[in-house]
């Protein structure tokens, strides 16, 4: 089923949470809601599920208007960040709690109930588990249960708040991959929030970037990732080399150095922000090389397969930081000592407008 | 059994030697004494002094008014401490301690002030003795003074573990289809239920040993309006003193018989819903 929302507004007092949001979420798609804390990205999944409501908009289920439909009668799974188990119920009491609350009418019989519940478990890898207590479980089983019992109800979208959020590394890792293949086999509309953005771009079919209220891009996980729209989606989604300057010709101009830019549609004289990953970044060991910045090494960091190299400006700058990511090999070959000026030549520059300042994430 | 070896906790003979001695000089010594007292007279007048239609008859309004009063503050006070835990409201912090007002007010002051409101002139009372309802001097008299005096018992006890249960699993009970009913007996109910417990029968207990705010309002009619405390003390100033400690033994064994029950019921509810 899709989901469609409709210059979606929120405030909580003075803090606007969502600022006339629209957004499509096809049919069968897996899409990961990605933002900073305060994003208004959980407001968005807790309006479309019905827990939350609107000040201004419209929430279209399926091409329906759900907009005042009670959570109840939106046949929409909900899993919580902290599991939300009911945990005076067993395993199998929770799981079955969702087809036990139908209507007399519409319940199963009891034996079908028994055997949804424990196909459902099955689907988890949870079976054994059937009668131990929510506080007998660890986090990544008790969330498994979680998505058990909102699949039993079978919802036309499945909606997960930070699902992960609460569970170590290892278990998290483990989990999204999990989630990924269940999706695959099931291909129910599912939206997912995260903060974490290696988590949004490995699980999800399509990420959509959150700031402040706005959608500030959807795309596809490596397109995100290769092609930020803005210079938050590119500071969101990983580390970023920033550039303060003005553009002329084909160079930037930052202080008293240039960096080479290649094509690009700024005036000459305008103000622009060149983005680059650390990976995108070369060094020079030649101070006298025309072109980059000039940068004072810091650190070098080597461990696992690539190593990391901390830089400040030139004259100390502590103000200006780079960070460059080179291989094991290459570092070695370039004999990098602490205090060394060198030059920052970058491979590929993003430019964008002074204007879409940078906002800080972390 | 290697005692204290392998103990963590300092201290247990010392604490538990003092518990013993503390609780035995507080509760076990007045108490037993309670017994020997009555037991100086013969079985017959004890049986006498217990057994007469008088004293059976506030027996029965004693504990029958103090259940029902407790009953309805379980009902009420759990609306109240929801109220209390769940909403915001302009002036919230002066109701929250507003509730533990009963337990502060000198219950005769208490007594006073519902006797003038419910009495036949009095604000309420002029408005319900046109309607046949007669509240002052009667049993529904009492019932009133032991629910305004147990309140804060329920609310009090219920408060904390309403706060602990988060507002998720009321969500995940309404995303799953469960309407309000479905969702406050089989979600919010069963984690409350052992507090509730514990609030009806500390409620009840104090139900129970009430007596300055009741024999004001309840009139002290013989047979009709007179609790078993009041009977106790007229008795006691009577200088009936193994009468008095007589029906106070029964009131005792009586009293610890139900707590005793509701201890168990309490158990179970623990047990049941309580969750390994």
């Amino acid at each position: 089923m899709s989901i469609h929302v409709e210059n979606i507004a929120k405030r909580f007092g003075r803090f606007v949470a969502l600022d006339h949001v629209t957004l499509d979420f096809p049919t069968g798609e897996l899409v990961g809601l990605l933002g900073p804390s305060g994003c208004g990205k959980t407001t968005l999944l807790r309006i479309i599920a019905g827990l939350e409501s609107a000040d201004g908009g419209q929430v279209l289920l399926d091409g329906e208007n759900a907009s005042d439909a009670h959570v109840r009668e939106r046949q929409v799974g909900f899993v919580f960040q902290h599991y939300a188990l009911f945990r005076h119920m067993t395993v199998f009491d929770n799981v079955a709690f969702g087809l036990r609350v139908k209507p007399r009418g519409q319940r199963p019989a009891a034996d079908r109930i028994r055997q949804r519940v424990a196909e459902l478990l099955d689907l988890v890898q949870l079976s054994a588990l059937a009668n131990r207590y929510p506080t007998q479980l660890s986090g990544g089983q008790r969330q498994r249960i979680a998505l058990a019992r909102a699949l039993a109800v079978e919802p036309r979208v499945l909606l997960l708040d930070e699902p992960f959020g609460a569970l170590d590394a290892k278990v998290r890792k483990e989990l999204r991959r999990w989630l990924r293949t269940l999706h695959d086999a099931l291909h129910i509309t599912s939206i997912f929030v995260t903060h974490d953005q290696e988590e949004a771009l490995e699980v999800s079919d399509r990420v959509v970037v959150m700031n402040h209220g706005h959608v500030e891009q959807v795309d596809a996980p490596e397109q995100v990732y290769e092609h930020p729209a803005t210079p938050f989606v590119y500071d969101f989604l990983g580390a970023v080399n920033l550039f303060h300057g003005r553009v002329h010709g084909h160079h930037l101009h930052v202080g008293a150095d240039h960096l080479p830019v290649g094509q690009h549609s700024f005036a000459t004289g305008a103000e622009a922000l060149g983005c680059v990953r650390p990976h995108e970044l070369e060094i020079a060991t030649d101070p006298s090389e025309p072109a980059g910045i000039e940068a004072r090494v810091e650190r070098v960091l080597s461990f696992g397969s690539t190593s990391r190299v901390e830089l400040t400006g030139a004259d100390r700058d502590v103000r200006r930081y780079y960070e460059v990511e080179l291989s094991r090999e290459r570092i070695a070959g370039l004999q990098l000592a602490a205090g060394q000026v060198v030059r920052l030549k970058p491979v590929r520059v993003r430019l964008f407008a002074s204007s879409q300042a940078v906002e800080a994430s972390v | 059994m290697s005692a204290g070896a392998a103990r963590v906790l300092p201290g247990f003979p010392l604490a538990l030697g003092y518990t013993l001695v503390y609780l035995s000089l507080i509760v076990l010594v007045p108490l037993s004494a309670v017994f020997l007292k009555s037991a100086t007279q013969g079985w017959e007048s004890f049986w006498v002094a217990i057994s007469t239609p008088r004293v059976v008859a506030s027996y029965q309004l004693t504990y029958g008014v103090s259940l029902l009063a407790a009953a309805i503050n379980a009902v009420f006070g759990l609306i109240f401490a929801w109220v209390l835990v769940r909403y915001t409201f302009p002036g919230k912090r002066i109701v929250d301690a507003l509730v533990d007002l009963p337990f502060a007010l000198p219950t005769a002051v208490a007594g006073i002030a519902l006797t003038a409101i419910y009495a036949g002139n009095g604000w309420l009372g002029q408005w319900l003795q046109p309607l046949g309802i007669k509240v002052a001097f009667t049993p529904l008299g009492i019932l009133v003074a032991l629910i305004f005096i147990g309140l804060p018992f329920v609310v009090r006890t219920v408060q904390p573990v309403l706060e602990d249960l988060s507002t998720e699993l009321e969500e995940a009970a309404a995303s799953l289809g469960a309407d309000r009913w479905q969702t406050f007996h089989r979600v919010v109910l069963p984690p409350v239920l052992p507090a509730l417990l514990t609030g009806f029968a500390l409620a009840f207990a104090r139900a129970v040993g009430e007596y300055g705010s009741v024999i004001f309002i309840a009139g002290n009619v013989p047979m009709v309006s007179e609790i078993t405390p009041l009977l106790i003390i007229t008795k006691l100033e009577q200088f009936d003193y193994p009468g008095a400690t007589a029906i106070a033994a029964v009131m005792l064994v009586t009293s610890f018989i139900l707590l005793f029950m509701i201890n168990g019921l309490q158990a179970w509810a623990n047990r049941s819903h309580g969750g390994g």
